[in-house]
């Protein structure tokens, strides 16, 4: 397997401004056509389209009752009610839905948390101590990346019910903070930019081995520290198998799971329908602002992560 | 200077920063694969006549693997994934550099407007995703099927040979996205005196593509393949969600619905270890297969 140092990265913060529009400094290498450009643009509004139509019949769904849901044109508004439908959403079974995604903020928020501290910690000590047995657990964890997290989910499972840890918060929380792609990033973020010379000056002005982490390592690994934070929380947030294999009470849900028990329950009470469309559309806008807002930090630690051949 | 206790201290450091993930990963990867290896050879046995004499588990060696393997419905779910993968991966893959390259070409206008457009539908979890495209692919409330209709194009998009297409239609809408930012970010970190280069050998802009950021998108595009391989083997939340829609989706469409099914509803853990251990086997295989294949191909490069 060649997992090895990554192409150097984009400087975090979208450095070059100019490219970024795509407009001027590469307009005198290639020959710049009205034909070509009409042409790029085209192909570009095409595949916009094909990612935000659904985007925009949820917007137009969440908006209708139950029955124009189903019998008015799927892509225009109809009556629209969506404070009914919001209060609706909020409101039943005892405000459940939003017991559902403060379940879904804890698990997200928490696990990402303390998986990239603990990334943090063993990146850093697997990139600048030399210690028996370091390439062993190194590959052990690369190969950790490669393993379909629903293969584990179900012996993990049998493994938490002997432990009487099954259907608690727990269930959830301790598969997520471990991350072996955010180790793998850690120590190659560390190898590259924590200079051995820095850590051996603050060791002989006296600082403790703690002090060194929390001071200077993880103050210099903060760009892929939120890179891995940001992975972590969309993979916990997004996840569904695990919940649905661990979780038998429906208080312990997060969104994912709580909206498809509505989804499961809609042919018996059609309100559902719309319920599960609008609480769809609740649960996902924020995470879609939050995804524009921070992408330049995704584009920056994206290629850190890249294998060459 | 350093004297021996101080050092041993120092051995003592990396050890203490590793070992709280260490026992996690332990406890969350080792330990299950471990678990599920042991439950896949053991089978509960009963005894008496009637199976009334109560029951025991018993050491079966790889019987359990033996009939996962005998079973058609699992063995046409490993077929199914194959051919999704064969058919998913390409396109996601082609799409993926596609569009990256649009977006790196000197044409594209409004870079930052379609590469956050692009990368929205990652934000969506896939079973929210599946639930707004079920709505989609049902007729009397997509607004797609009806479209068609009226052009005269009845297509039915939940049918048995249509569904799987379906299906890979909602991953690449999910993560197409996400692999394009992977992209875009390898091409901006070629440098500039490279495209300088291939202009004074007069090359075309579509020169420059093949020779210039195809060769150097590589360690970006490895890297988004075989995290596609690995998600397709992984399929479960999509045919879950589509199940009530579709009657082509059956309790045993893909190698993990038929391990959860397995568990969950026949209550035959074994079984289940058994298929889950199989299907980490078929990842590993297939991620490695397609890493040695690319070292071979370009050990040269």
């Amino acid at each position: 397997m060649s997992l090895q140092t990554p192409a150097r990265t984009v400087p975090p913060k979208g450095g070059t401004p100019a490219s970024d529009d795509g407009t001027t400094p590469r307009s005198g290498i290639t020959g710049v056509t009205t034909r070509s450009r009409i042409l790029v643009t085209g192909l570009l509004v095409a595949a916009a389209g094909y990612f935000l139509l659904p985007v925009y019949w949820l917007v137009v769904a969440s908006t209708k009752s139950t029955g124009s849901l189903f019998g008015s044109f799927g892509l225009w508004f109809s009556h629209p009610q969506f404070l009914s439908n919001l209060h609706q959403v909020v409101t039943y079974d005892h405000a459940i839905y939003l017991r559902w995604a403060a379940n879904s903020l804890l698990y997200a928020g928490v696990g990402a948390g303390v998986a990239t501290l603990l990334a943090a910690m063993s990146g850093y000590a697997l990139a600048k101590f030399s210690f028996t047995g370091r390439d062993t657990i190194f590959s052990v964890v690369l190969g950790g990346v490669l393993i379909p997290a629903t293969a584990l989910a179900l012996p993990m499972y049998l493994l938490f019910s002997k432990a009487g840890l099954a259907n608690s918060y727990w269930a959830v929380l301790l598969p997520s903070f471990v991350s072996p792609f955010g180790v793998y990033l850690c120590r190659i973020y560390a190898a590259a930019s924590i200079p051995d010379e820095l850590l051996e000056a603050a060791r002989i002005d006296g600082a403790g081995e703690i002090r060194i982490f929390t001071v200077v390592v993880l103050r210099i690994m903060t760009p892929a520290l939120v890179t891995i934070f940001l992975f972590q929380f969309v993979g916990i947030w997004n996840n569904y198998f695990l919940p649905l294999v661990m979780l038998s009470d429906s208080k312990l849900y997060p969104i994912t799971l709580g909206l498809t028990s509505w989804q499961s329950f809609a042919d018996r009470q059609p309100q559902l329908y719309q319920m599960t469309v609008g609480g769809a559309f609740v649960s996902v806008v924020p995470l879609m602002i939050a995804m524009v807002a921070l992408q330049r930090f995704w584009r920056s630690g994206l290629t850190e992560g890249s294998v060459k051949g | 200077m350093p004297t021996r206790a101080p050092r041993r201290r120092r051995d003592l450091v990396p050890v203490a920063f590793v070992a709280p993930f260490l026992l996690l990963f332990l406890l969350t990867f080792a330990l299950p694969i471990g678990y599920a290896v042991y439950q896949s050879v053991m089978d509960v046995e009963h005894t008496g006549a009637l199976g009334l004499g109560g029951s025991h588990t018993v050491f079966v060696g790889l019987r359990n693997y033996s009939d996962a393997l005998s079973d058609h419905a699992f063995v046409r779910s490993i077929g199914r994934v194959l051919l999704f993968a064969a058919v998913q991966v390409p396109v996601m893959v082609a799409l993926s550099a596609g569009l990256a390259l649009l977006l790196d070409s000197a044409s594209a206008r409004g870079v930052r407007f379609f590469r956050a457009a692009f990368f929205l539908p990652y934000g969506v979890p896939g079973v929210i995703a599946s639930i707004l495209w079920g709505f989609l692919y049902v007729p009397g409330v997509s607004p797609l099927v009806d479209g068609m209709r009226h052009l005269g194009l009845s297509v039915d998009l939940l049918g048995g040979n249509t569904v799987l297409w379906s299906i890979a239609n909602i991953v690449t809408w999910e993560f197409a996205g996400y692999n394009v930012l992977v992209l875009v970010a390898q091409l901006r970190t070629i440098p500039a005196e490279l495209y300088e280069a291939a202009r004074i050998d007069g090359a075309s802009a579509w020169m420059t593509v093949r020779h210039v950021k195809l060769p150097l998108l590589r360690p970006a595009l490895i890297l988004t393949t075989v995290f596609t391989i690995i998600g397709t083997l992984q399929l479960f939340a999509e045919p879950l969600v589509l199940k009530p829609v579709s009657s082509s989706i059956d309790s045993a469409y893909t190698p993990n619905l038929s391990a959860y099914n397995e568990a969950f509803t026949n209550d035959n853990y074994h079984l289940a270890a058994a298929e889950a251990v199989l299907l980490a086997l078929a990842a590993f295989a297939l991620s490695f297969g397609f890493l040695r294949l690319i070292n071979k191909r370009g050990g040269d490069a």
